[in-house]
């Protein structure tokens, strides 16, 4: 059964996540543990177990980049074990010269706007690379999917950027 | 995860750091980008009329293991020919830093990144 399947619902990019998380709600109660208490030691393994693979299940369908590297790996393109690394010049200048603003938000005036402006930037980047990625997973061919793979490699970068975004906000919020 | 003595030498005192002008033509850069951690590399090297890397510069945004494996290709290019230079594997840079397997990708990115300026030089000469 794959995480889809586990939560009911067909593959694909396009899911409900109002429905996922209250399937969610429902499938950590019936595997709780803690339901378990009196079980023998077999009923409690397999509840741990379970619930672990619901938790798993529920932190990769909410994550769109998760769930699109998901579905490839279904249709048997696997990311998560490449090391490979990419070498597209104009969006890695692109990817440094962000990072060179967010090293240098501290200089300026007003550093917290300056990371909220930076910040809608990527995220608004990344809201456009999500509809083409919807659309190339729809495509089900090999070359779609190779394009799909190609677009979560460079979406990882804008993630990782948003996530250096929000510890640096949290550092300067602290004064 | 610990990381070894020279990573931490690399890492807090690192060598080459910075850039030179791109359009200088004597200058050959390698950009890279490793998606497994979004992690990218600039490789810049300044080479002469026969082709041996005069200086190297750096600039790395990623983890201890990657500004690590940067700062010491930078050391280990210089003087080198450019063929000399892309015969660097990644193995060598692992070994050097005693790189942990899940920081084997850093030493690619750097082993790429050289392999990237060479590409930029050459395309440049023709």
């Amino acid at each position: 059964m794959n995480h889809f399947e586990l939560f009911n619902l067909k593959v694909s990019f396009d899911i409900d996540l109002t429905q996922v998380s209250s399937t969610y709600q429902t499938l950590q109660r019936l595997t709780h543990p803690d339901k378990f208490a009196s079980g023998s030691q077999q009923e409690k393994l397999l509840a741990i177990q379970k619930n672990a693979l619901v938790n798993d299940a529920y932190n990769m369908l909410k994550s769109p980049l998760l769930r699109a590297e998901y579905i490839l790996q279904l249709r048997g393109v696997d990311l998560q074990h490449e090391q490979q690394t990419i070498k597209d010049t104009s969006f890695l200048m692109q990817q440094m010269e962000w990072r060179e603003q967010l090293s240098e938000v501290e200089e300026q005036a007003e550093p917290l706007d300056e990371l909220e402006l930076l910040d809608d930037e990527i995220r608004k980047e990344i809201t456009s690379e999500l509809v083409e990625l919807k659309s190339l997973l729809d495509q089900q061919t090999e070359q779609a999917n190779q394009q799909a793979a190609d677009l979560i490699r460079k979406l990882k970068f804008l993630y990782k950027m948003c996530a250096e975004i929000e510890l640096k906000e949290e550092a300067l919020s602290d004064f | 995860m610990a990381y070894s003595e020279k990573v931490i030498d690399h890492y807090e005192n690192p060598r080459n750091v910075g850039g030179f002008d791109k359009n200088d033509p004597s200058i050959a850069t390698g950009m890279v980008g490793a998606p497994a951690c979004g992690d990218v590399m600039k490789l810049q090297l300044k080479i002469d009329d026969n082709g041996i890397i005069e200086d190297a510069k750096f600039k790395t945004y990623g983890c201890g293991s990657a500004i690590a494996s940067s700062s010491l290709v930078t050391e280990w290019v210089k003087g080198k020919s450019i063929d000399e230079a892309s015969a660097i594997s990644n193995m060598d840079i692992a070994e050097e830093l005693a790189l942990p397997p899940v920081k084997i990708h850093c030493s690619i990115l750097a082993e790429d990144a050289i392999k990237a300026a060479v590409d930029d030089y050459k395309s440049r000469q023709k």
